[in-house]
């Protein structure tokens, strides 16, 4: 049904997706698994037509296939289910099952003719509660999804690309979904199906391929591989034996700045306890989605939520992990988005004093090594790893006892990366205690002084980096019985 | 449900600013007379008739500022065609037809440009008022009397036609133009473009073709209301109609509609434009000055604009 071969994408200097090859068979459910940041989302991109590979082919139902956009890959039927569903709320669900093929005279729509349509592709599925007069927006999500797969079906979908559909859904939507991939499966439709949890994919799926910094590392039948097997596959033998830092046996103190007791921030964030001390990098591992950033955004207050928060110090410091829209202002030098948090430690009367600035800046410039023509350049025109330097200086010249760095070095360059890395351990070295959110495993050992994980809304809790290992900071993730 | 309390809240608005004046004038039998109401229908033809084309902009999630200037446009178009000879019919149709031209190049300046709606027509509302008078030489044009001066006339001369001949064609449109939105493919795909325009261009609807036709289709309403001006004034007047579109976005909005799109209906902005017209024509009565009625009517935006988003935001939690 559909055969990839050495599929090759680069990102700048970053290469997203290094020789893919994959062979899909109709009827057969395919699970592709694999670390945040292994190269899955690009690769569904390409076979949706979101962007082309920069090398390899791809065949469809034996003809060659190259989308030119979303809308061709759909022609050729295949239709991407996207984490975030892409339906019009304020539209009846027959309405958007059929957008833009509209059963039609003379430009007026048969209502009629579209409902019974959208009735009988629901009906299909044994998913005939769903009214097609319905207003989409006020469906639940998991019947969202049904009618987004629906619309796919009603364009004759042969192979769908499903990305995370359990994510945001219950335990018992989750049966639903599962019941309606079967009756796909049934029907000789192909499914790739992206999951990080890995008994969903042993329930669902059959074959399995996974994927690891753009390669894929391993495939087969995945009743033949342990989840042991699988997860040593996801996180690779290099990393395994990564040694904790040797860090200065004074730290962390004993000292707790910051306590926190049954925290929940629905719908994500569902418990998390825990204490942290002056002077410690507490890390926070988890998938994508599983609660972690819902929890740095409650504390900061960004987030509704509910628990128990004591704070023994002096302020909350918050980097984004969205650089872009919510970290920095793009458009304003250096000095502004250094000080914009205490504008008032350079300022007099309101008058910003912009020699002091400019000083104030150029101390933490240096001191996180940010390369720029100086403290009045405009931050847009930097590179990510500067960018990401200057949000984090910040927070060093805001100053806060309590620091919740969220992806802190993520898409930014090595020696970037090495020196926020020491940054961090210096903070904590000063005594402030630091929660870092990380999805890369060999960033947690390097920086953390302790690790709790993140499965599913809940935080375990925290231990010692030392007592962790990779397989059982993923094992935890994917909620996998160790 | 949602559905019922977006047009029932206007309605009870309606009603109470009616019954509000009914009871502030002293006079209900003179503030409720048949007189009374044609005078504020004739007021409102030329808002309703604006309101018609501006809900579908505002429901595909667009905005167009260039209303007042393209109705003062149209207006002089009208009177010149009248005053070269054309017969009324021909004049009435150059205007409404200058109208659609206006709408297309706002269409293509969105699409093609990529310009924000805001800014696209933000433009043409100085390109338009600028464009009328230079047409109209810089002064009214006053064409010689024809059918088309009884369009919008308070008191038709015809008894059996109860309203001027305007409201009636604003009705007629407003009916059509609902069925329009509810039950032809091309309304439907107007609210699809306003709910998740990507969701729309994902299932191969070319929103950039559909936009045109929307600016280009409300362009031909706004032409007829530069008509209904032209009608009121007995004249082409390139100054008139400042600071119309704020009205006619406000119709729209008190009537329900989203700024952000895929929410809205013509019932609703009909509505907002009766509550409008009654409310300038009630302060009138009381006598009060013209500041009192524009204070008044920025506050009642506002608050219809925030009653909606309260329950919006309380339809969300429950959800």
């Amino acid at each position: 049904m559909l055969t990839l071969r050495s599929i090759t994408k680069h990102f700048g200097a970053t290469i997203a997706l290094d020789g893919i090859d994959l062979d899909i068979a109709a009827g057969e459910v395919h699970a592709l698994i694999g670390e945040n940041g292994a190269g899955k989302s690009t690769l569904m991109n390409i076979l949706a037509g979101a962007f082309p590979p920069d090398a390899g082919t791809m065949m469809a139902g034996g003809q060659p296939y190259a989308p030119r956009g979303p809308a061709d890959a759909r022609e050729r039927g295949i239709a991407h289910i996207h984490q975030e569903l892409a339906l019009c709320p304020h539209l009846s669900v027959a309405e958007n099952i059929l957008m833009g093929i509209e059963p039609s005279r003379g430009g007026w729509l048969q209502r009629d003719a579209l409902n019974d349509r959208a009735a009988a592709l629901l009906a299909d599925f044994g998913r005939d509660g769903i009214d097609p007069r319905a207003r989409t927006g006020n469906l639940p999500l998991a019947d969202q999804q049904v009618v987004e797969i629906c619309r796919a079906l009603a364009r004759d979908a042969r192979v769908l690309l499903m990305d995370e559909p359990t994510s945001s859904l219950q335990r018992a939507n989750v049966e639903r979904l599962f019941d309606t991939v079967r009756r796909l499966r049934d029907r000789g439709i192909a499914i790739i199906y992206i999951s990080h949890f890995l008994e969903e994919v042993r329930e669902i799926a059959t074959r399995f391929t996974v994927l690891r910094d753009g390669r894929s590392v391993g495939g087969g039948e995945l009743a033949r591989v342990s989840d042991d097997e699988l997860i040593s596959m996801m996180v690779g033998r290099d990393i395994q034996s990564t040694p904790s830092p040797t860090p200065d046996p004074r730290l962390p103190t004993p000292e707790v700045v910051l306590q926190v007791r049954n925290l929940s921030a629905p719908p994500r964030l569902r418990v998390a306890s825990f204490d942290l001390h002056r002077g410690e990098v507490l890390g926070i591992a988890g998938l994508i989605g599983s609660g972690r950033t819902d929890l740095v955004r409650s504390l900061f207050g960004l987030q509704k939520a509910i628990g128990e928060v004591t704070m023994n110090g002096n302020g909350f410091g918050y980097l984004s992990e969205d650089r872009k829209n919510e970290g920095l202002a793009l458009q304003l030098p250096i000095a502004d988005n250094v000080t914009m948090s205490r504008f008032q430690t350079c300022a007099r009367g309101g008058w910003i004093d912009r020699r002091r600035q400019n000083v104030q800046t150029e101390d933490v410039m240096q001191r996180l090594r940010i390369k720029a023509p100086g403290p009045r350049g405009v931050v847009g025109r930097l590179s990510g790893g500067n960018q990401q330097k200057v949000a984090l200086a910040r927070l060093l010249h805001q100053d806060p006892d309590v620091l919740l760095l969220d992806e802190p070095a993520r898409g930014v360059d090595v020696g970037s990366k090495s020196d926020i890395y020491r940054e961090i351990r210096r903070l904590a070295a000063e005594g402030k205690g630091i929660v870092m959110v990380s999805s890369y495993l060999p960033e947690l050992f390097e920086v953390c002084d302790t690790i709790a994980v993140m499965t599913r809304g809940r935080l375990s809790p925290s231990r010692p980096a030392s007592e962790w290992t990779a397989d059982a900071i993923l094992q935890t993730a994917i909620g996998a019985e160790t | 449900m949602n559905r019922w309390i977006r047009i029932v809240a206007p309605v009870a608005g309606l009603l109470g600013v009616i019954l509000l004046f009914a009871i502030l004038t002293g006079s209900p039998e003179r503030y409720l007379s048949g007189a009374n109401l044609r005078v504020v229908l004739a007021q409102t033809v030329i808002v309703a008739i604006g309101a018609i084309g501006m809900t579908m902009i505002i429901v595909s999630g667009g905005i167009d500022l260039s209303v007042g200037a393209v109705i003062a446009l149209t207006s002089v178009v009208t009177a010149l065609a009248l005053r070269d000879g054309w017969m009324p019919i021909a004049a009435l149709s150059a205007g409404i037809v200058a109208g659609g031209i206006v709408g297309i190049v706002n269409g293509l300046a969105i699409t093609t440009l990529r310009v924000v709606p805001f800014i696209a027509t933000l433009g043409m509302l100085g390109v338009a008022r600028g464009v009328a008078k230079y047409v109209a030489d810089q002064q009214t044009v006053n064409p010689p009397p024809t059918w088309l001066n009884e369009l919008a006339v308070t008191f038709p001369s015809r008894d059996w036609m109860l309203f001027a001949p305007g409201v009636w064609i604003a009705i007629i449109l407003a009916a059509m133009m609902a069925l329009v939105l509810r039950n032809t493919v091309f309304g439907r795909r107007v609210f699809a473009l306003g709910s998740n325009e990507a969701a729309a261009r994902a299932c191969g609807i070319n929103t950039g073709a559909l936009k045109v036709r929307i600016y280009a289709l409300a362009g031909l309403f706004f032409g007829l209301a530069g008509v209904m001006q032209m009608s009121r004034l007995r004249q082409g007047d390139p100054t008139v109609a400042v600071g119309v579109e704020l009205d006619v976005i406000a119709a729209v909005v008190i009537g329900g509609a989203s700024l952000s799109g895929g929410e809205g209906s013509i019932a609703g902005a009909m509505i907002g434009a009766l509550v409008m017209a009654f409310l300038r024509n009630g302060s009138q009565q009381m006598g009060w000055p013209n500041y009192v009625q524009e204070i008044i009517i920025g506050v009642v935006i506002v608050l219809a604009v925030a009653a909606d988003r309260w329950r919006a935001s309380r339809a969300a939690e429950r959800s």
